[in-house]
């Protein structure tokens, strides 16, 4: 199988898409030429033109409601929003035209939209171009939210966001963009919903997003080597939760730790504390549930701090001690 | 450029000081870009090098006490403000000694005392708050007005609008000053709007919209000045668009394939530190003498920012829970 880059993985989910569907289009800023900000839609305006690589205003109030609008009249448009930060710009048509429409028509209106954003710090550009906001996101019913922390998971959950008739907001991370991974060529999608174990183990689970499953791997590898065996679940959407794989895994280890980059407090870290907690599998715990998060500042731009403000693969060793202790 | 004769705003030690200050921008970022290149900088940066004549007159008319509001390329509006090289840098390099404590960098550069209320990394996000400033200026009866710079690229933000239309209603002490350096990062002006200039905009809000050659420093100081009158005088606010060329990419991925070489090559024989130079030398305010001079004292300047810089301490992990809350 091809090892290529996430940023590749998703080019070619979109590359795809498009080819099969002509209804499949992409918008954003500086997409056409300049190829995006990170490249991801490099050379794609040589194949589909400018019409469907559609190079936009910066104008995002404009162009995501003009996505939801070109949506819900029978396009299967993927906005490209250059940082995940300016989601803030585009909220009032994502919260309140995207996601509720459907519902507040009855069932009647169709809005297959995907929102593609970066997100995530370690870039060194400071506070607001490095948030971590899908929390935000999957609070609001009526959105899908997908986190996607491989190439290959990259591919096919893309294009199960784009064959998805809901507004799917699609959080990429920016320092995932340059990471390889074996993908295969043809096309496949990976369902909405279905959690994926990244690495099996039996002391103590930990479920990680984004770039926190690569941290956690690192971290499960240290361990190994002092006998303490992790067991890695990246839910891969955040909505739909794939609360089975999860519960499973805690039913068999006994301790469970929630990693991510998010600001901890009041994040999604939380909702999965809190669903195991509700659920039988509570029986089963051996330790209190942990949660690892960012902590709660603006994101610094002094490199040293900006590390500090989020979990570090010391931080999730730290963790596992600390809960096999327990 | 307009003949400086007899009734010149500016004494000749000023309107030296101001070629000087143009002079401190263009060196201040070719050490910038150098600094990013051998990786003491990291993050991103984005270079103001031939647009410092917007900078430099738009600032000269203004006390200390008025304020300016400045955006992601802010370097030059920081300079041209009084705020002192040594502590930008320190800043650039996230060292505690700079204006933010390390925490701002480049894009988010804030001198309050000398009356900058920051760069903002949201495209047109200072066009509302330098609204606001000058509500503040006229319910408070404090006399002073707001310079808020902005690119081309932020007129087609909601902000923008929204902006003029509010600070023209409440009739506010307010100049949006455009810099139309001809590009919002791969979008061309023309390509992003259907009008030929920014100034027409301005009609649309009943204020007057002025159009100036944003590289002819002393024509960007005679309409300024003529706004920042006609803001102190209780008339309100003004759009001014000073049409000028960013020489570098927008930021350091930026391969330029949007625009030509001989686009470039003809914009740089507009040079503005040139013209203003040729033009104080022919009305015998300048020798080359004296201009070496500056050149030196300038490059003095520099080094001392970076022995400064380089020397100071980063910023201790105390730091990074602090300043959040008052
Ligand atoms: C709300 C928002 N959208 C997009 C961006 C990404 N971005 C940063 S600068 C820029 C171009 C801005 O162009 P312009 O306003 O003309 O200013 P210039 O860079 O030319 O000085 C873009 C698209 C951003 N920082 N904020």
């Amino acid at each position: 199988m091809r090892n290529i880059t996430y940023v590749e993985a998703i080019r070619e989910a979109m590359s795809q898409e498009m080819r099969a569907n002509q209804d499949v289009f992409i918008l954003g800023e500086d997409i056409g030429i300049y190829g995006g900000a990170f490249g991801v839609t490099n050379g794609m305006i040589e194949e589909f033109g400018p019409e469907r690589v559609r190079n936009t205003p910066i104008s995002e109030a404009a162009i995501s409601g003009c996505a939801v609008g070109a949506a819900m009249t029978g396009m299967r448009p993927i906005l490209e929003l250059q940082f995940s930060d300016f989601i803030t710009i585009a909220m009032d048509n994502i919260v309140n035209q995207a996601a509720k429409m459907r519902y507040m028509f009855g069932g009647k209106a169709n809005v297959p939209v995907v929102i593609r954003t970066p997100g995530g710090s370690g870039a060194g550009f400071a506070a607001q171009h490095s948030q971590s906001l899908e929390a935000w996101m999957a609070h609001i019913p009526g959105l899908k939210v997908v986190q996607p922390s491989t190439p290959y998971d990259a591919k096919g959950l893309l294009k199960a966001a784009i064959n998805d008739d809901n507004p799917v907001m699609f959080y990429e991370h920016k320092m995932l963009y340059g990471v390889r991974g074996d993908v295969p060529e043809e096309t496949y999608e990976i369902p909405l919903g279905k959690a994926d174990i990244k690495k099996e183990g039996t002391d103590v689970t930990i479920v990680a997003t984004s770039m926190m499953v690569h941290k956690s791997l690192e971290a499960a590898k240290l361990l190994e080597e002092e006998g303490i065996s992790v067991e890695v679940i990246d839910p891969r959407t955040l909505v739909p939760l794939d609360k089975e794989t999860i519960l499973h895994s805690v039913r068999k280890t006994g301790r469970v730790i929630v990693v991510y980059e998010a600001v901890k407090r009041g994040g999604y870290g939380a909702e999965i504390a809190s669903m195991i907690g509700e659920s039988d599998v509570f029986d089963y715990l051996d330790a209190p549930i942990m949660r690892l998060g960012g902590r709660a500042v603006p994101m610094p731009y002094n490199a040293f701090l900006e590390q500090k403000a989020v979990p570090q693969v010391e931080d999730i060793v730290q963790a596992c001690k600390t809960i096999m202790n327990k | 450029m307009s003949k400086l004769g007899e009734n010149s705003l500016f004494s000749q030690e000023q309107l030296r000081k101001m070629l000087y200050d143009m002079l401190l921008i263009r060196r201040f970022e070719e050490k910038v870009e150098q600094l990013f290149q051998q990786g003491k900088i990291h993050g991103t940066m984005h270079l103001c090098i031939g647009q410092e004549a917007t900078a430099v007159g738009a600032c000269a008319v203004l006390t200390n006490e008025d304020k300016i509001i400045s955006t992601h390329r802010g370097h030059g509006h920081c300079i041209a403000k009084g705020t002192e090289v040594d502590r930008m840098m320190a800043e650039l390099l996230g060292k505690v000694t700079g204006y933010c404590k390390g925490k701002g960098g480049s894009m988010h550069i804030a001198d309050l005392d000398k009356g900058n209320l920051g760069a903002n990394g949201i495209v047109a996000g200072g066009l509302p708050l330098a609204t606001g400033a000058a509500l503040t200026s006229k319910m408070k009866e404090l006399g002073y007005v707001v310079v808020c710079f902005f690119g081309d690229g932020s007129t087609n933000e909601g902000a923008f609008h929204e902006s003029l239309n509010l600070a023209s209603v409440w009739n506010l002490p307010v100049i949006f000053f455009c810099e139309n350096n001809q590009y919002g990062m791969s979008g061309s002006i023309k390509e992003m709007t259907n009008i030929q200039h920014i100034a027409e905009r301005a009609a649309s809000y009943g204020i007057p919209g002025e159009i100036v050659d944003g590289n002819d420093l002393l024509e960007v100081t005679e309409v300024t000045k003529k706004a920042v009158e006609r803001a102190r005088n209780g008339k309100g606010p003004t759009l001014i668009e000073a049409k000028t060329y960013r020489w570098r990419g927008h930021s350091r991925s930026d391969a330029r394939k949007y625009r030509t070489r001989d686009e470039e090559k003809e914009w740089k024989t507009k040079d503005p530190i040139e013209l203003f130079k040729n033009k104080l030398i022919e009305e015998n305010i300048l020798t080359e003498a004296a201009f070496l001079e500056i050149e030196e004292q300038v490059k003095k300047e520099i080094e001392a920012a970076v022995e400064f810089a380089e020397n100071s301490p980063i910023p201790g992990e105390e730091t990074l829970e602090t300043d959040i809350f008052a």
